[in-house]
């Protein structure tokens, strides 16, 4: 495997700039990295669209630029050139963008995300779309019309959703970066999965101009990467005031690159961690529990304080999500009924009417998990069941944003496992929405009260990784990134290297490969 | 079904059975430069679908933002509307699926409109005034518009195909409801007539919108219901959509009525549903009925903020209204001391703007009256035009009166120099000049066709000597025939007294 | 409280338009009767005094200027259509023929 996809992204940048590696050398060792174990029965199947030309002219460009030097390339953003992967539910100009849907096969947006906008600003090669849960709707990335994602660490396993695509690729080291978008985990717990680093930003401190909605409340673009300082790399580029959403902070990205440098220091002295006495103990793997404590003790060693927390009221927090979720999901996904983009489909009997296009459309377009959670949603805000459902979930968020407040006046962030367990096998919830929704119970608080969250590395479990997320008060985004990336640096050095080094060597995916 | 009978009850011998009950949705669309959520042109009769944004499409990722004059002149509307201005308010989904609507939801407002409880004071033709109360008034968005092709022209029953232009999806309305309205009775329909009317009036004179009804800027939806006389209890109402002219209001209104009573009258409880205005036959046909379809889902729109508005904000908005309409026509005629049978016919022939310009620009109340209702008037109805596209101005008309005023010219002159004046030969007294109207005013040349004219008719002259002063009238012609009509008629009859002698 | 009977999921479905099988109804209704049992707590969590949070982060106010930006050509609006016409966007009957 080269040398240069085993970068992260801030040493490929570094790289790039001292002229060791061109940004076409970079591109093409990841597009050639995705050849070999992308494809076949037993690739990871992380991308949906492969942008090879394009990646490559605007890597050739910033090496053009580099190469004539002056001003132009002293302007160049500290990313240029660094190739990232992008999830299939943000829209792009030239790349299809299906959402892993039926529904959007093809669908060529004729504009771009405002995440997007920034990307092309920043002259990041653009690897491709990655793979996800239809709609983001998934906790596995089994609920994709394009086939199913592998996890890198087993390619047996699911790499978790839905945004398991981005987290593969990255852990697979198709991209050093990619975007995912997070409604109730979606970029946490599939980093959690694949010992990879997964932020969601506080609400409103990425613009969601241009990623899919699912549930517009609780939806944020967020960074998926190798490392804590990469993300807040690609955190600071992607963050910001965005006048196209309403619901966008119009205050400045925090310092979040000097808050990881910071915590790279090692030292938590004078920082409160609390552990949240909800999200740990029952529900949760005893090899999951065990890695959690272990990381607990080293914040306490790097001098943080530890604090025990309560907020009782996150049991109502799955219900209250699986109720406010799949109300929006009814309402943003009406617009998909084949009329304007997307699929047609024609009823096979009966008189041929708009409104049975629309209902054929939809019944051909959607798989069993979106249009379970319509129908859902249509209940939950249909006449004589609103207040009883969507408003006393209203409600139920009052009360966790309200423990949320109290917990951070004990403490400065939150520490809980990311997820309950590690990476399952494919198959063994697919029959069971319930037992699949339980995977979200620890990620969904953040999105209901809309703080920021993060996943980073905490070892392995049964040789597979265990996520450690922090939380921390709206737009204090910075807390977490000092904070893991003290713990990752502690975690690192009693590794002996990252802990994705621990990951078996892939074989190219033609060959076929682990179990 | 007998629900659906064409036959009517006569509309007098109805309203000895029962009471109406009538209220409105009006519609208005805003003439704002952008639409309501989206930064596209608002505007009317491009290109089909030329004037969209990814927005406007309902396309995938796309996010709404307020356009902070709709919400402005929202606020203006309802202040003229006497309502209370909401503290806070917000938007809300209401979910039906429709293909002239992109995005399958319709951006609303539900339980938090921006403006309510504000009433309007209606003035009918003779005077009396009904007060009608206004529930609330909420901003929305209009939806895309349908062509419905083969079948019968236009139709939506028996079409084959529909074809869907966005560039109307998303243009900012303000819908007005009304508060049920009683004790209107027989004026139900004329009521109906003077409240739309008066909606269109106000949103034209705060310039919030170009309230046009044939272009359907302004839209009126008229539910009608009866109860039987001296109850208390609402009957079940049926909701006319779309009545797009003034006429129309009153006629489906009447209709309506006429209707329900025929129902009733039969023993048949009416259905709850909409109705289609026919404007050609002046009826209304069966809709669809109200079904449990009509379950919208509203709920906040989680893609909008709310709108907090304060004391300056308001009072800001608030100074930038002009007077009311009924409160400026009653000042105006005060002040011209029209009496109420010319005021009307002023204000009937839409000529109360271009009359008060006129008295703004100089001339007294009399004169621009007796210009713009006399001979602009006839002249504008030769030519099938209103009277203020004809070319006179309020210049014309003043330059007009001082020609006269100065004798340059008479009231038969001027008349013909108008009429110059409109074929574009320039001002009046260019006119004047040019075609040598001035009147005669010079003495010897008048006298010279007084005396030939005294010669001709002795019997004249010996009868005005008798003390027949009226008999002068008899030697104005002849003159006026030797001058081509330029002499001006009483200095003729001074100089004919002067010569004989008389005291005038 | 829930109780979820086949029609409901019927009359959902039609609300949704998404047609669906007997079967599709069947598995559905059995499926939604369960999720809902589970969450259906959330509706005795919070009392009347407990005001609803709607969004996660209170702003308000957020408007932008009436000016015109940019908009799609015809051309790129129709580019995805399924079905067009003159410019337009062309769709079945909305009513049944007969
Ligand atoms: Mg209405
Ligand atoms: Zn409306």
């Amino acid at each position: 495997m080269s040398e240069i996809i085993k970068l992260s992204a801030t040493e490929l940048a570094k790289k790039l700039r001292a002229g060791e590696v061109t940004a076409v050398e970079a591109v093409q060792a990841h597009l050639d990295r995705i050849a070999e174990i992308d494809g076949g029965d037993r690739g990871l199947n992380a991308f949906l669209h492969v942008n090879a030309d394009e990646a490559l002219a605007v890597a050739a460009e910033v090496d053009e630029i580099r190469a004539a030097g002056g001003t132009e390339a002293e302007a160049l953003h500290p990313l240029a050139g660094v190739p990232i992967a992008i999830k299939d539910l943000i829209v792009t100009v030239g790349q299809p963008t299906t959402a892993a849907s039926k529904m959007l096969e093809g669908w060529m947006s004729p504009y771009d995300a405002t995440v997007i906008e920034k990307i092309r600003a920043a002259r990041m090669p653009m690897l491709g779309k990655t793979n996800l849960d239809e709609f983001a709707m998934g906790s596995s990335t089994e609920h994709s019309a394009y086939g199913i994602t592998r996890n890198p660490w087993d390619l047996g396993r699911i790499p978790g959703g839905s945004g398991g695509g981005s987290a593969a690729a990255v852990a697979g080291f198709e991209a050093p970066l990619a975007l995912g978008t997070d409604t109730g985990g979606s970029i946490r717990q599939p980093g959690a999965v694949t010992g990879t680093v997964g932020v969601k930003p506080t609400y409103g401190g990425v613009s969601r101009y241009g990623a899919i909605a699912m549930a517009s409340s609780l939806d944020q673009i967020g960074p998926v990467t190798r490392t804590v300082l990469d993300a807040a790399y690609l955190h600071e580029l992607i963050g910001g005031h965005d006048p196209k959403d309403s619901t966008s902070l119009n205050e400045p990205v925090p310092a979040l690159v000097d808050a990881a440098k910071q915590g790279l220091t090692g030292d938590l002295s004078g920082v409160r961690v609390g552990i949240v006495k909800e999200l740990t103990g029952e529900g949760y793997q005893a090899g999951v529990q065990e890695r959690f404590n272990e990381s607990v003790e080293v914040l306490k060693a790097a001098g943080a304080e530890i604090v025990e927390v309560s907020c009782p009221n996150f049991k109502y927090a799955l219900g209250a999500y699986y109720l406010i979720m799949p109300s929006e999901v009814s309402s943003n996904l009406a617009k998909f009924d084949g009329v304007r983009y997307g699929q047609r489909v024609l009823p096979e009997e009966g008189p041929l009417t708009i409104e049975r296009v629309m209902g054929a459309t939809r019944a051909a377009g959607f798989g069993d998990e979106v249009k379970r959670r319509i129908i859902l949603g249509t209940y939950a805000l249909s006449a004589g069941y609103y207040d009883a459902y969507y408003g006393s979930a209203q409600k139920v968020r009052t009360l966790i944003q309200r423990d949320f407040d109290a917990a951070f006046e004990q403490a400065d962030v939150l520490v809980s496992p990311t997820s309950p367990n590690v990476a399952f096998e494919f198959g063994a919830k697919s029959d069971d929405p319930l037992a699949m929704y339980l995977n979200d119970v620890a990620t969904i608080p953040a999105n209901m009260a809309g703080i920021p969250g993060i996943s980073v590395p905490g070892g392995l479990s049964e040789g597979l990784p265990v996520g450690i997320q922090f939380l921390a008060p709206a737009r204090e985004d910075a807390r977490l990134y000092r904070v893991g990336a003290a713990l990752e640096k502690l975690l690192e050095d009693s590794w002996g290297g990252p802990l994705i080094d621990q990951a078996p060597e892939l074989a190219a995916a033609t060959t076929g490969g682990a179990a | 079904m007998a629900a659906y009978t064409a036959d009517l009850v006569d509309f007098d011998e109805a309203l000895e059975r029962y009471d109406p009950v009538l209220g409105f949705e009006v519609h208005v669309e805003l003439n704002t430069r952008t639409k309501m959520f989206s930064d596209a042109p608002n505007a009317f009769g491009d290109v089909p679908n030329s004037n969209v944004t990814p927005v406007d499409l309902g396309l995938p990722g796309v996010l709404p933002v307020v356009n902070k004059t709709a919400v402005e002149y929202s606020i203006m509307l309802g202040l003229a509307l006497n309502c209370q201005i909401a503290e806070s308010c917000r938007f809300a989904r209401k979910n039906y699926f429709y293909p002239d609507t992109p995005k399958n939801f319709q951006t609303s407002q539900y339980d938090e409109p921006i403006a309510h409880d504000g009433y309007l004071d209606i003035e009918l033709a003779d005077g009396e005034v009904f007060r009608v109360e206004i529930e609330r008034a909420h901003m929305e968005e209009d939806a895309g518009k349908l062509t419905h092709m083969g079948g019968a022209a236009g139709r939506i029953q028996g079409a084959d195909f529909s074809l869907v232009d966005y560039n109307r999806a998303g243009v900012p309305l303000v819908e007005i409801v009304t508060k049920p309205i009683t004790g209107a009775g027989k004026r139900a329909p004329e009521l109906a007539k003077a409240y739309v009317g008066a909606i269109r009036e106000i949103v034209k004179a705060l310039g919030i919108s170009d309230a046009r009804m044939e272009r359907g800027n302004v839209r009126c939806d008229a539910n009608v219901s009866l109860m039987p006389k001296g109850a208390t209890k609402f009957g079940t109402r049926s909701e006319t959509k779309n009545v797009n002219s003034l006429r129309a209001v009153e006629h489906a209104v009447r209709h309506e009525i006429q209707r329900h009573a025929a129902v009733l009258d039969s023993g048949e409880a009416i259905v709850q549903e909409t109705r289609h205005w026919h404007e050609d036959t002046r009826t209304t046909t069966s809709g669809r009925p109200k079904s449990d379809a009509d379950d919208y889902r509203y709920f906040p729109e989680p893609d909008l903020l709310p709108i907090v508005t304060n004391e300056a904000w308001i009072e800001e908005i608030r100074a930038r209204l002009p007077e009311p309409p009924a409160e400026r026509r009653k000042r105006l005629q005060a002040d011209w001391g029209y009496s109420d049978a010319e005021f009307r016919d002023v204000v009937n022939a839409g000529l109360m703007d271009a009359i008060e310009e006129t008295i703004a620009a100089g001339a007294t109340p009399a004169v621009a009256r007796k210009w713009w209702m006399g001979e602009i008037s006839r002249l504008a109805k030769n030519a099938d035009v209103e009277p203020t596209d004809l070319g006179a101005t309020p210049a014309t008309i003043i330059e007009l009166d001082s020609l006269i005023q100065g004798k340059k010219i008479n009231d038969k002159i001027a008349r013909q120099v108008l009429e110059h004046v409109i074929a574009g030969e320039g001002t009046p007294g260019e006119i004047v000049e040019k075609r040598g109207l001035a009147v005669v005013n010079d003495d010897s040349a008048l006298g010279e066709a007084i005396d030939a004219a005294m010669a001709e008719m002795p019997g004249v002259v010996e009868k005005i000597k008798g003390g027949k002063l009226q008999a002068v009238g008899a030697l104005i012609g002849p003159v006026m025939k030797a001058t081509r009509g330029q002499a001006d008629a009483a200095r003729v009859r001074e100089l004919v007294l002067e010569k004989l002698g008389i005291e005038g | 409280m829930s109780a979820i009977s086949r029609e409901d999921v019927a009359h959902l479905a039609r609300l949704a338009h998404i047609e669906m099988s007997g079967a599709e109804l069947e598995r559905m209704t059995g499926e939604l009767d369960a999720i809902v049992d589970a969450i259906a707590s959330v509706s005795e969590a919070a009392g009347d005094d407990v005001p609803a949070t709607s969004h996660p982060i209170p702003l308000h106010n957020v408007m932008r200027e009436d000016v015109v930006g940019a908009t799609l050509t015809p051309e790129q609006a129709l580019q995805n259509a399924p079905d067009a016409e003159d410019n337009r966007f062309k769709v079945p009957a909305i009513l049944d023929g007969e």
